[in-house]
């Protein structure tokens, strides 16, 4: 079981025997007041979201889900095509299911798929993922400190923020928790 | 450099965070304030029903310096300010850090309407010494700080904006819920708020209005929807304070929580407690609306989930 001081976003959670995602989550408390636990939650079947606020004494029930390890090969026509490793079957997901993490997928790395009753919900990758920068404006030297950042695209097509000293063609650590740039990587 | 990143890009905060906190001591002491330091380990702090502390060998990480603060009013100290780390568990969240820093004043001969002039001038002198003049941007909002700033009192709020009474929401057990979804975001908008005169229950340390003992002295200052201050005229009567504390702790403990010693020596010392008032202000959200930062994290080096 759950307290509420384990709530944090993406937990997920079993309401009248279905899963359901914490999306938005957020700690509230009065001055002088209790905590309060405002969440944002999304049934994981039907995508039906709704906002609850929890007090400091509920308990949550865990969500009975399965994670099985695949591999991700390619996708086509916004379907995600990925592997069970173990009897090689193939599945596809919708943009929808794979959510954020569309943002890193490159071909081949291994994913973890969310499965209710053998139906795929979401998929996990690591943490930390190194994508290669094919667009971005050159580097004014000089503004290495200032804490100013430029945007650049990397091999997925998708865009963040990085250091001003990030140029094309570099490697760079990407958090995929939070989809911010981490540090430069060296081959 | 490229590891510290994270580090890196919150220069300017904190830059801003020692700006602030060398403007406010220059605003404290050249009012006559003096500075002082309480220790952050105490043997018994005062109980509230909705603060957890940290237990440290036995003792307690101070959720607030208060309980020292008031023994120093009480032994003649009449102004006297501190900013210090305190330590609440369990709290943690956009405006929430675990350890914080707290700004913490008291005043003899004052009650809570002086401290909010007191914030005005601050706050005030904060802006002009940081450049912004007489209003502050915070997330898109512009707050005007000229004086007087607005000043509701909690029944008036609830029945502006609010969907129930307080009496109603008090009834209902839903007060906090209430507040926090259909008051405060719309408090200090424009101008910062002072919302004021809170139910007899809520104020475990605030002296009942004497115009209305269902009530008590205890105001909240809020800018942009945030509550950044909470402010008493200081209970001064041992018997009552005593019976708040009893109450407060038998709350505690049926709940579950761990016990506390009574606070003795800080009763003790309240016969020497004239009129005074006294005030906790989050620094870190201080410095979040200078900052135009939506997250606290944006304005302290280390969170503790990067430790």
């Amino acid at each position: 079981m759950y307290a509420a001081s384990d709530l944090k976003k993406n937990l997920r959670i079993k309401i009248d025997n279905e899963p359901y995602i914490l999306t938005e989550f957020n700690f509230v408390k009065p001055g002088k007041g209790q905590a309060l636990y405002r969440c944002k939650l999304k049934n994981m079947i039907s995508g039906a979201q709704f906002e609850r606020t929890f007090r400091s004494v509920d308990v949550f029930e865990p969500a009975d889900l399965q994670e099985k390890k695949m591999q991700y090969l390619y996708e086509q026509d916004g379907k995600y095509c990925f592997m069970d490793n173990e009897n090689y079957e193939q599945i596809l997901l919708t943009a929808e299911q794979v959510g954020d993490a569309r943002n890193y997928l490159i071909e081949n790395i291994e994913a973890e798929v969310l499965l209710f009753e053998d139906r795929p919900l979401g998929v996990t990758i690591a943490n930390f993922m190194d994508l290669v920068v094919t667009k971005a404006d050159p580097w004014a030297k000089g503004d290495s400190v200032s804490g100013n950042t430029k945007p650049v695209t990397v091999e997925t097509g998708y865009v963040l923020q990085v250091p001003p000293f990030i140029e094309e063609g570099e490697k760079i650590r990407v958090d995929t928790r939070t989809g911010e740039y981490l540090t430069r990587v060296k081959d | 450099m490229d590891g510290s990143w994270s580090l890196v890009k919150k220069q300017r905060a904190l830059r801003l965070r020692a700006k602030i906190l060398q403007e406010l001591r220059n605003f404290f002491i050249t009012k006559g304030y003096l500075e002082i330091e309480t220790p952050c380990l105490i043997p018994a702090p005062a109980p509230e029903f909705h603060i957890d502390t940290m237990i440290c060998h036995g003792w307690f990480l101070h959720p607030s310096p208060e309980l020292c603060m008031k023994r120093l009013l009480a032994a003649g100290y009449d102004k006297i300010f501190q900013i210090c780390r305190c330590f609440r568990q369990h709290e943690r969240g956009a405006r929430h850090l675990p350890e914080f820093t707290m700004l913490e004043w008291y005043r003899r001969d004052a009650d809570y309407r002086d401290l909010m002039e007191e914030c005005e001038d601050l706050i005030l002198h904060l802006a002009a010494a940081l450049d912004h003049g007489a209003a502050l941007c915070y997330q898109g909002q512009v707050i005007h700080l000229q004086k007087p700033w607005e000043r509701v009192t909690v029944n008036a709020a609830f029945e502006k904006y609010a969907v129930m009474s307080v009496e109603e929401a008090l009834g209902g057990d839903c007060f906090d819920e209430v507040l926090t979804a259909g008051v405060e975001p719309n408090l200090g908008k424009e101008q910062p708020t002072f919302l004021y005169d809170y139910p007899l229950a809520l104020g475990s340390l605030a002296r009942a209005k004497k115009e209305d003992a269902s009530v008590v002295e205890r105001f909240e200052l809020y800018m942009a929807g945030m509550e950044l201050a909470n402010a008493f005229t200081e209970l001064t009567d041992t018997e009552e304070q005593r019976r708040r504390f009893v109450k407060e702790e038998d709350k505690r403990r049926r709940a579950g929580k761990p016990p506390y010693p009574a606070p003795e020596l800080f009763l003790e010392s309240l016969p020497g407690l004239e009129e005074s008032a006294g005030i906790a202000l989050g620094l870190d959200r201080l410095v979040m609306i200078f900052a135009d930062a939506l997250h606290i994290d944006d304005v302290v080096a280390f969170p503790p989930e990067t430790l």
